[in-house]
């Protein structure tokens, strides 16, 4: 019972979804990007529902309430109460300066879209279009990684990337099975609290987060 | 111990005791009285009742079990037969003599706590025996890297020190990349059908080439953990670092564990033996005995001496193997059961007297608190229970009847004077010089003994310090001489041994000394008129020679001992400090056998006023072999450090990059 409204809305969702990337990869405040990020979930949330709803595939809506607590309540909150303990709300400096990481994650979202194409083409689910969407999330979310030089923003980056394989694997296959969907929430769970747990680390040791200071570590 | 069931339960449950020794040592972990007087000795009855129930169960068919333990899907698999019963048999009444002496021998130290030094020594033995028991890889390899590691921790028990940390690296090091080998060696074992079960291996029939790959790699795995020639450095790097009793555990049962293996491989998982391979094992053990007796008689650390002793023995054994091979290749049967026999027999009497020689160097070392020989000497009148029963070791050692290095290695003689019935031309003219070599292996390693109990227990004492050294405890002696005893038997009963071990043989040859045991007093393995040895009419003429002697001198003589001052070769001042040293009593076979050390020497000019000699004695392989090849290790690593940046986003681009390239690669 695919409705021509449910499938429009799921391609919104999807605009959305790389929206939100893109203007996570250009945003320099560290509280707006956690925003973003519970917002990426949010959307994430709303196009699983959705899908969830029009094929019937009731075991999605497992995952679309594991997405909701886990990335829009569970996770932004302990991100923001951990910037705000740390003082870390602030990203001085990029590695690349923002318009040049904006061509960059144009090209991805190009290349994204030719490698999604041949299997977008296989693919029978109602989703398929997204698929590329879905990957130029993942590529985005690493672009970030590589050019943020802050821990906070590079763990975002790394949620924001999770974010992106679970729209992709929604949208090829109806969801990743639910003990691997599980056991990756758990992996995002526990390794959120080993890098909280790092950052103070960091940050007692060289009265930064920038990671920067982790270079000297190198031995030459 | 009638049922068969009933007895393999009982083996395979001592290891699960020795482990559980090993955990009660942690308890209390610091008290030398918990762990000494009451832990090891019951670890020694446990080896005593896993020796007696191996021997008892010797002739008996195989049995396998499979364990509820291990991987879902991959269990642990366990088989006892003959080899696997023999080599249990070793380990336990080895090991029985050496716990015995652990018990008083641990002090509180600066190393390892007590505790955790039976914990360390417990899971040594245990995964010792249970490479015994394996049936499958998994099981193998688990228990042979546990052995690996345990061993490790033992040998750096003094961690403290540098030198000990590096010789530890070195053992591992070698450990491992013999590991690494044997790893393979089993991958290709397993023909095509990915089950790495000892059963499937024995299924498998591979084609010439892979089977002598497969030997190849079992000989280098093997042998690195045996200490062969190039592979040998670790051993006199780890012996002198390791407490006494663990090097007696190590050169006198872990170097026969390796045996155990290399057998387990060529005679039972390969089914057709090449000459070649034969040709190959007895040439290294031929160069591998030569080097390590002429090293041994270079040293002045009297545990280097023993551990490139143990390297000569290694190679003796070696030659066993190569030679039984030889004669299994060439369908000859017979010979093949004496060869097997005699390297057998050999591991045996190695593991008996290296032991107890390692265990008196550790009596020694309380109680002089020196190792270098050239400041021992005159110990026999302060530690006259060590000293003689010593004596018995290195009589054994040096092969002289009736002791038990005797009878191996005149096995081995025995089988070396039949290779000119081989078909084979090459292999008669080449043999009968590896003959000659042993026997000159077998003179030097006399002459390396001679050294060794000379210079620590004859003489005068070199040191002022060694007057006050003392005799070893009792749980000490009775250690030693259970080991000594071990010695005499299997000297003076080889053929009750041999037929015992008639039932292995069979089971990896096909073939036996069988009926050729006859007589108990009397060994003749080919047939008596060719050759036979009589122990104990031996013993039993020179026990009666050497007392009409006595005898004789005590009622023709005037019968007293006299003590006068020697002659002092014209000088007027006779002190301790002139007699024979280690390095001189060694000179003359470093002059002979030059080209195998690499020496530097400082002579002392003649106006010296405080003149010191000092000669330092090297191996070559450290410069030709192991040298260059670190040398590339470390460049390439260099190179590869290029891309170490230190920078996270650096290494997030590396990742991205491997990602995009892949991705373009599916596309």
């Amino acid at each position: 019972m695919v409705t021509p409204l449910s499938s429009q809305l799921i391609d919104l969702c999807a605009a959305v979804l790389l929206l939100l990337s893109f203007s996570m990869l250009s945003q320099r405040r560290v509280l707006t990007l956690v925003d973003l990020f519970a917002l990426q979930g949010g959307t994430l949330f709303v196009s699983i529902v959705v899908v969830a709803w029009n094929t019937h595939q009731y075991q999605l809506f497992y995952s679309a309430a594991l997405t909701l607590v886990l990335k829009v309540i569970f996770l932004p909150l302990i991100l923001n109460r951990l910037i705000r303990r740390l003082g870390a709300q602030w990203e001085t400096e990029t590695l690349l300066n923002a318009s040049a990481t904006m061509l960059i994650g144009l090209l991805l979202v190009i290349f994204a879209f030719t490698l999604a194409e041949p299997i977008s083409r296989l693919a029978s689910t109602i989703t398929r279009s997204t698929l590329g969407i879905a990957l130029a999330i993942v590529m985005l979310s690493f672009l970030m990684m590589i050019t943020r030089r802050k821990a906070v923003t590079q763990v975002i980056g790394f949620l924001a990337m999770e974010n992106g394989l679970f729209f992709a694997a929604t949208s090829a296959t109806y969801g990743m099975p639910m003990v691997v969907e599980l056991g990756v929430a758990l992996d995002v769970l526990v390794g959120m609290v080993i890098l909280g747990v790092f950052f103070f680390h960091i940050r007692e040791q060289f009265d930064s987060l920038d990671l920067h200071n982790l270079e000297s570590l190198k031995e030459d | 111990m009638t049922d068969p069931t009933c007895a393999f339960f009982g083996i395979t449950l001592i290891p699960v005791a020795w482990l559980v020794i090993g955990l009660l040592g942690l308890v209390r972990i610091r008290s030398v009285p918990w762990v000494g007087r009451i832990l090891f000795p019951v670890s020694a009855l446990l080896g005593l009742l896993l020796g007696a129930m191996a021997l008892s169960g010797l002739a008996l068919p195989a049995q396998t079990l499979v364990l509820p333990l291990g991987l879902p899907s991959l269990p642990f698999h366990v088989r006892l037969d003959g080899l696997s019963r023999f080599f249990l048999m070793l380990i336990g009444f080895t090991s029985a003599g050496i716990s015995m002496f652990s018990a008083g021998y641990l002090r509180p130290g600066e190393g390892t706590p007590p505790g955790l030094m039976c914990l360390q020594y417990h899971v040594f033995l245990a995964s010792m025996a249970v490479v015994v028991l394996a049936n499958d890889a998994y099981l193998f390899m688990v228990a042979w890297e546990s052995m690996a590691l345990s061993s490790y921790f033992l040998v750096t028990t003094e961690h403290r020190l540098p030198e000990i940390r590096r010789a530890g690296f070195i053992y591992l090091l070698i450990a491992h990349i013999g590991a690494i080998s044997i790893l393979l060696c089993f991958g290709v074992l397993q023909g095509g059908s990915w089950r790495f079960t000892f059963d499937a291996m024995r299924a498998a029939h591979l084609t010439p080439l892979w089977a002598s790959l497969a030997f190849v790699l079992a000989l280098f795995g093997f042998g690195a953990k045996a200490g062969l020639v190039p592979l040998h450095v670790w051993l006199p790097e780890a012996h002198p670092a390791a407490p006494s009793p663990v090097s007696a555990l190590m050169s006198g049962v872990m170097l026969e564990v390796a045996i155990y293996g290399l057998l387990r491989v060529t005679f039972d998982f390969l089914h057709a033996q090449l000459w070649w391979w034969g040709l190959l094992a007895l040439g290294l053990g031929l160069f591998t005995a030569l080097f390590g007796v002429v090293f041994a008689a270079a040293q002045t650390d009297m545990k280097r001496l023993l551990a490139y002793s143990s390297i000569e023995n290694i190679g003796i054994i070696f030659l066993g193997v190569g030679l039984t091979i030889i004669f299994h290749a060439f369908h000859m049967a017979l010979l093949a059961a004496v060869a097997l026999a005699a390297t057998l027999y050999h591991c045996l009497s190695h593991a008996f007297s290296k032991s107890l020689l390692f265990l008196s160097t550790g009596s020694v070392l309380h109680a002089t608190r020196e190792r270098s020989l050239g400041k021992l000497g005159g110990l026999i009148h302060r530690m006259p229970w060590v000293a003689w029963l010593t004596l018995i070791g290195t009589l054994a050692i040096a092969g002289l009847p009736p002791l038990s290095g005797f009878v191996s290695e005149w096995l081995l003689l025995q089988a070396f004077l039949f290779t000119p019935s081989l078909p084979h031309s090459f292999i008669n003219m080449l043999l009968p010089i590896g003959a000659a070599a042993l026997a000159l292996v077998s003179a030097l390693a006399a002459y390396v003994m001679v050294k060794f109990y000379g210079v620590i227990f004859l003489g005068q004492p070199r040191e002022p310090t060694l007057q006050d050294a003392h005799d070893c405890g009792r749980p000490e002696r009775i250690g030693l001489l259970w080991l000594a005893l071990g010695c005499v038997l299997l000297g003076l009963l080889p053929v009750p041994i041999l037929a015992l071990l008639n039932s292995v043989s069979r089971e990896l040859l096909g073939a036996s000394l069988g009926g050729r045991l006859q007589h108990w007093w009397l060994l003749a393995p080919i047939a008596p008129e060719r050759a036979s040895y009589s122990p104990v009419l031996f013993m039993l003429s020179t026990v009666a020679l050497v007392t009409l002697v006595t005898v004789a001198v005590h009622l023709l003589y005037h019968g007293k001992v006299r003590k006068t001052e020697p002659w002092g070769c014209g000088f007027p001042v006779v002190t301790a400090r002139m007699q024979d040293t280690a390095e001189g009593f060694g000179q003359p076979i470093r002059q002979i056998f030059e080209p195998f050390f690499r020496m530097s020497r400082t002579l002392p000019s003649p106006f010296d006023t405080a003149p010191h000699y000092r000669v330092q004695v090297d191996d070559h392989f450290w410069y030709w072999l192991y040298a260059p090849v670190a040398t590339v290790i470390q460049g390439v690593a260099r190179m590869t450090a290029v891309i170490q940046r230190g920078r996270i986003s650096v290494y997030l681009l590396f990742s991205f990059l491997t990602l995009l390239a892949l991705l373009v690669f599916v596309l």
